[in-house]
């Protein structure tokens, strides 16, 4: 997913010259090529996050376009209070890149590990937040962030991911995308996991579940739409993201099914409140965690059976 | 009158107008304020291109007031330069109103460029919008006042390491070196001196003036931007509630407000009626 951020900054860059990549000293050789675009507009910021993100806000009100570049946390809870202010309060249209989400650097231990990064970045005012699903979602999402003029921040895998979207030609920001549709029941997936979302729905329709699989790509503003339909159509919410069950998507359809009194059963796949202090692989740890496609299938069906 | 006599009557009046605002709409900071006044005169009287008329012209210089606390001490020099009639400050303080203790954000208030106030973010941002001018190609300096109590902020020093090492040469930052912070000697604080010589150390030309005295900053100013690239450090030497006997390097004066009697002693001092 990261080569394909880098692919596609560095064709959209060709074309617009408002664009100013910052890296945090991340991404040896992936940006050469935007390097060939134009050196001028690629500055590697060093290991010092705060001062990273104020001077993008700096870029980014002055006519040009910055885009923040480095691992999750550090681009995120590293500098939150530089993002709250430069970039939000002034409404700087900086888009933040946060590689490596969730627990893809689970063998690096939870200092690389970003868990709190949709939770935490949802709560600022005129922030966007996205998590896409694969290469196809972030290079529309980027493009249409480009579009827009407020403040982005998209979270990213790292490399490896498979392809969910063969020919995604319509994508729009806070709009969920159906990838496979259902009768009983809505898993609702953000970012890198729909792999096991889509597993799942496979082993629930083995045992005559129909689940329909949707997108959640954006997490602010959420598809309101979409889950106002989806609770009348459907028996069981659910959701799954490789972030923690603390106010991320599970938390924000909890909090929309809480204020708009929806009564449709609602479940949470995510990540609990600890800090994993074990080593492993990002499959280690999402198996650990149950974020994997057997687990959520059996718990889904549990669910299921007794409502 | 010469440029000099100008600056320095005009901080006169500036002084008084920021003790009466400070009594009247019991605004604290005053101190800071008049440490920083002449800084500020001197920027936005002789320094800084600007058109009061076309505030965002792309080609402005930039101000940023780092040390969001002073912004009483801006607000009415902005009014003064004519980004907006001097009469708007008269509701200063008052619930629903712009001008409080802060910087709003530069689409709320003509002339601001940051809002500022948590400390360390004004000069860093001042760092993206001085880059920015090297890709734009529109010409203009960028300049950005500190405290030395702002340089506790770790934020300063990558900005200052990153401006030194990309030789962004058009950013002039100032310190407003008044041997005080909030609730102590700077010094006592944190191994702030020899402050000179840290932004040396970070690859910037350094400047030391009087920061009170007109005519060794508009030198110091005349100075930048450096022919050998690098970015300019002034440390300006001042004195915290400079121009009032009673409120000199009293830090009591970081949170106090004046009273009636002390106003008119203030001014009294200051030579305006």
């Amino acid at each position: 997913m990261r080569n394909a951020f880098a692919e596609v900054i560095t064709d959209l860059a060709k074309t617009d010259n408002r664009i100013v990549l910052l890296s945090g000293d991340i991404g040896n050789k992936l940006f050469d090529k935007f390097k060939e675009v134009d050196p001028g507009r690629f500055y590697n910021c060093g290991i010092a996050e705060a001062n990273m993100m104020s001077m993008a806000a700096g870029l980014s009100l002055s006519g040009l376009r910055a885009i923040v570049y480095t691992i999750a946390p550090f681009t995120t809870t590293r500098c939150f209070e530089q993002i709250r202010i430069d970039v939000c309060y002034h409404n700087a249209p900086v888009i933040i890149v946060g590689t490596g989400s969730g627990l893809s650097y689970a063998d690096l231990g939870p200092t690389h590990h970003s868990l709190e990064d949709l939770a935490i970045l949802r709560t600022l005012p005129g922030m966007r937040v996205i998590a896409p699903c694969d290469a196809e979602e972030l290079k529309l999402a980027l493009k249409q962030a480009l579009e827009g003029d407020t403040p982005v921040y998209i979270r990213i895998g790292k490399k490896g991911e498979p392809k969910i979207h063969n020919d995604l030609t319509s994508f729009q920001i806070g709009k969920a995308i159906t990838v496979r549709e259902g009768k009983d029941l809505a898993i609702i997936s953000a970012g890198t996991i729909m792999p096991e979302a889509l597993a799942a729905a496979d082993l629930l329709f083995e045992s005559g579940i129909s689940a329909e699989v949707v997108s959640m790509h954006t997490i602010k503003p959420m598809d309101t739409t979409y889950l106002q339909q989806a609770a009348g159509r459907f028996k069981l919410l659910v959701t799954v993201e490789e972030h923690g069950l603390i106010g991320g998507l599970g938390g924000a359809v909890a909090e929309w099914r809480s204020l708009q009194n929806i009564s449709v059963p609602h479940l949470s796949f995510g990540t609990p409140d600890e800090f994993m202090h074990e080593i492993g692989s990002q499959e280690y740890a999402r198996d650990k965690y149950g974020l994997v496609a057997n687990n959520i299938a059996s718990k889904i069906t549990e669910r299921f059976k007794s409502l | 009158m010469t440029l000099i006599d100008d600056i320095q009557q005009k901080t006169r009046v500036l002084r008084a107008r920021i003790i009466e605002t400070s009594h009247r709409a019991s605004m604290p900071h005053l101190g800071s304020c008049l440490s920083c006044v002449d800084i500020l005169a001197t920027l936005y009287f002789s320094v800084l291109k600007l058109d009061t008329t076309n505030p965002r012209s792309s080609d402005r210089d930039r101000f940023i007031l780092s040390k969001g606390h002073g912004a009483p001490a801006l607000f009415q020099v902005l009014a003064m330069r004519g980004f907006y009639p001097e009469e708007w400050l008269d509701n200063y303080g008052e619930d629903g109103g712009i001008f409080a203790e802060h910087p709003p954000t530069p689409d709320y208030l003509a002339g601001i460029e940051a809002a500022t106030g948590s400390l360390g973010h004004g000069m860093p941002m001042g760092v993206g919008m001085a880059l920015a001018s090297r890709i734009t190609k529109e010409a203009y300096n960028v300049y950005a006042l500190l405290s030395d109590g702002e340089c506790n902020e770790g934020s300063i020093w990558e900005a200052a390491m990153l401006a030194g090492g990309k030789k962004i040469s058009n950013l002039c930052v100032i310190i407003d070196f008044n041997k005080w912070q909030a609730t102590d000697r700077s010094q006592d604080v944190m191994a702030l001196d020899p402050l000179a010589d840290k932004w040396k150390a970070f690859g910037w030309n350094t400047i030391e003036v009087d920061g009170h005295n007109i005519d060794q900053l508009l030198e110091a100013f005349g100075q930048f931007p450096a022919e050998n690239g690098k970015p300019t450090a002034i440390i300006a030497h001042t004195v915290k509630g400079k121009g009032v006997s009673f409120m000199e390097d009293d830090n009591n004066w970081h949170y106090r407000i004046p009273n009636a009697e002390e106003v008119e002693r203030s001014k009294i001092e200051l030579g305006i009626k």
